[in-house]
């Protein structure tokens, strides 16, 4: 594939090598020299901020070396995109607290922007080219997800529980309301990242009682989708496997589904917690909630803990109104 | 209620912190008569095991009455008196079935940072980072106990809390450690550590047929502990050479099965070999100081056992793989699987084979918990077990 596109400018390869020098412009000083570079965006200079520095820089050189030696680009230049993000969360806990001298500190912040801003666009720009690369020529890449667990119930019943759509929000984080619209057909509601909804109609297109249901999204549904779940006997006395396998085309493309993963919306994790919740359901008669994790198994809560203290009353009825009680 | 909060590495305070709530059905709330620091509580206080946060709350050993009950635990009512294990199971996955119980598949609410740091789950655990659930733990005056219809025993004899408090963990965790040596007529048991584990592996070992056990450790109070209250015969490696001294005393076949109740920060004598893994540790190039373990595996009799009860975080370099594989040596472990030691730990007590609180050496209130902390840390004034009362 050309590196340059068809009207002349630089392509996102040639971009992609840009950032990979500034990745090296930026890492050698911050590795080799932390405690200036400390001084220079004005945050405090000790041991410990020379040590994130250099940890900083290590990654930064990585991702030069990444960009230059791999055939693929497209991936370093995302976790380019995270390690932006990373900049950017260090720089603002050090407005909020340490800095030195915030003049200084704001104008790294805002070179940050800058480069994020440069890493998003050309990011994008690599992955639509490798998705037009490939034969289908479809716009936006699928996500495809699997997951399985086993459960300590047999198969007729899990098939029953996940039968009831309608149950579904007691168990699936992202799920607010399944309504069934016809004997085949549901409607259905989803919370997404930063406060985005969505809302799609299914219909079961495979269903075969205590074995598996599948379904898929009904033409023109915004978030195209479509899945098997099975249920299947496990070895010896364990109960039943269920393996869950779903397409689906997020809202916002590539982008999207990057965005989603750094807020730790990634939809592998997610579908593994929403296993673990209906086991615990099914298992124990309720999602087990902790004082870190008062909603129960939930990825975005992983990233960011309550501390392990008791809860405060209104914390309890926030926690225990979301993500459903059974 | 007050209760004793990690504040940072080296740090903790007692605080102010709302009062627990039961959140689950099976959840149970206890007010805490006695509460205890565990060996394991310093990993976690000299901040070696990841994933803690400043404001939460420690401690897995604790016992007291009961004074909630949520609406689905009818085996338990207000007033009763229970010692609580610190692993939480539900009692009816695939692991809780099978007796792993610290393995319990539902209890542990941030499966997915276990997953990433180590494989897969363990059960959730009091007070003990949130890679095991960040659950509020028991060094406080209440605390709240999911799962409350499988875990906590009733003690209903006149037994006193420091004979029944270490039902908790370090009793079960000190025993598992000696049953999982398989111990046969005539073998010869060495315990690393005469920490509350390695003391309670010491008289669980003879509890279970041991011949003769070796203690292994670097203080003179807790090796007396060892040979005066558990039976043992003692090795202060700081002195003597602990391959010399094992070789002569097993009639240079090694002891037939060695326990590890040391764990990821144990310490050398030689001071090149102690700085070279403090110094990864502390740069975090790997979790574990792992003396006392490749020891351990150094010295075992061919085909002999190692069971390893002292908690390892990570990861561990310069393992000594080649002398497990050559000498077909098994290593055995798991956090404790508490709840099946419960039942039959506390008819030893009752029957008079064992009292437990011979380790205590410290009785404070919980507002002194900073000082325990410290006094346990560095091992002042003979420092072996530290109970904190609310």
């Amino acid at each position: 594939m050309s590196a340059t596109s068809k009207n002349g400018s630089a392509g996102p390869q040639d971009v992609a090598k840009g950032l990979g020098i500034f990745s090296f412009a930026l890492g050698i000083p911050q590795t080799l020299a932390p405690g200036r570079m400390n001084r220079m965006i004005g945050i405090k200079d000790d041991s410990k901020s020379r040590m994130l520095m250099r940890a900083v820089g290590i990654r930064e050189l990585t991702a030069g070396v990444g960009i230059f030696t791999d055939r693929r680009p497209t991936e370093w230049i995302w976790a380019r995109v995270a390690g932006d993000t990373m900049d950017l969360a260090l720089l603002g806990s050090a407005l909020r607290s340490k800095s030195q001298s915030p003049a200084r500190t704001l104008a790294a912040t805002g070179a940050v922007i800058g480069a994020f801003t440069a890493d998003v666009i050309d990011g994008v720009r690599l992955s639509r080219a490798s998705s037009n690369g490939s034969e289908e020529s479809e716009p936006e890449q699928p996500v495809r997800v699997t997951a399985a667990i086993t459960v300590r119930r047999d198969r007729e019943e899990l098939y029953a529980h996940w039968r009831n759509f309608e149950s579904f929000p007691a168990f699936m984080a992202h799920i607010e309301e399944v309504r069934s619209t016809a004997p085949n057909r549901s409607h259905w509601k989803a919370r997404g990242p930063m406060g985005m909804t969505a809302e799609w109609d299914a219909e079961i297109t495979d269903d075969v009682s205590g074995e598996r249901i599948s379904w898929r999204s009904v033409e023109g549904s915004k978030i195209d989708n479509s899945g098997t779940v099975r249920f299947v006997q496990a070895p010896a006395d364990q109960g039943t496997e269920i393996h869950i396998e779903m397409t689906y085309s997020p809202p916002a493309g590539a982008v999207g589904a990057t965005i989603a993963k750094l807020l730790g919306e990634e939809p592998a994790i997610q579908i593994k917690d929403d296993l673990r919740r209906f086991k615990q359901i099914v298992e124990t008669g309720e999602i087990v909630r902790s004082d870190g994790s008062p909603e129960g198994p939930r990825g975005r809560r992983q990233l960011k803990q309550r501390p392990a203290h008791p809860l405060a009353e209104d914390e309890v009825a926030a926690a225990t109104n979301t993500g459903g009680t059974s | 209620m007050r209760a004793t909060v990690w504040s940072g590495r080296n740090k903790v305070r007692v605080e102010n912190v709302p009062d627990p709530k039961i959140l689950n059905a099976r959840d149970a709330i206890v007010r805490i008569s006695s509460t205890a620091i565990c060996g394991s509580d310093l990993h976690l206080y000299d901040g070696y095991v990841p994933t803690m946060r400043k404001g939460d709350i420690l401690g897995h050993e604790f016992m007291g009455e009961i004074v909630e009950t949520g609406r689905d635990v009818s085996n338990l009512k207000v007033g009763d008196r229970v010692v609580v294990p610190f692993p939480i199971a539900c009692g009816f996955c695939n692991a809780c079935t099978r007796g792993l119980f610290s393995l319990c598949e539902n209890s542990n609410p941030n499966a997915s940072i276990a997953e990433k740091l180590w494989g897969d789950t363990t059960s959730g655990i009091f007070g003990y980072s949130h890679a095991t659930g960040g659950y509020a733990g028991g060094q406080s005056e209440y605390a709240r106990v999911p799962f409350a219809d499988v875990g906590p025993i009733k003690i209903e004899s006149g037994l006193e809390d420091e004979q029944v408090l270490f039902l908790s963990d370090v009793f079960p965790t000190g025993w598992m450690g000696a049953e999982l040596c398989d111990i046969k007529p005539g073998d010869i048991i060495a315990v690393w550590g005469c920490g509350p584990v390695g003391q309670f592996a010491i008289a669980s070992a003879y509890l279970l047929g041991a011949e003769r056990v070796i203690a292994i450790d670097r203080y003179d109070y807790r090796l007396q502990m060892a040979r005066e209250k558990a039976g043992a015969e003692v090795i202060n490696y700081e002195h003597d050479d602990v391959r010399e001294m094992l070789r002569e005393m097993t009639g240079g076949r090694g002891p037939d099965a060695c326990i590890d109740a040391v764990g990821m920060e144990a310490h050398h004598q030689h001071t090149g070999m102690y700085a070279y893994d403090r110094v990864k540790q502390a740069t975090r190039m790997e979790t574990e100081r792992g003396y006392a373990l490749r020891e351990a595996i150094y010295n075992c009799r061919n085909g002999g056992t190692i069971s390893i009860m002292g908690v390892y975080g990570g990861f561990m370099d310069k393992f000594p793989i080649g002398a497990v594989m050559n000498r077909s040596l098994t290593i055995k472990t798991g956090q404790c699987h508490v709840h099946r030691y419960l039942r039959p730990l506390l008819q030893r007590i009752e029957n008079g084979d064992i009292d437990p609180s011979f380790i205590v050496t410290h009785r404070m209130s919980l507002d002194d918990a900073p000082n325990g902390y410290e006094t346990f840390k560095n091992k002042q004034d003979e420092c072996v077990k530290v109970v904190l009362k609310p």
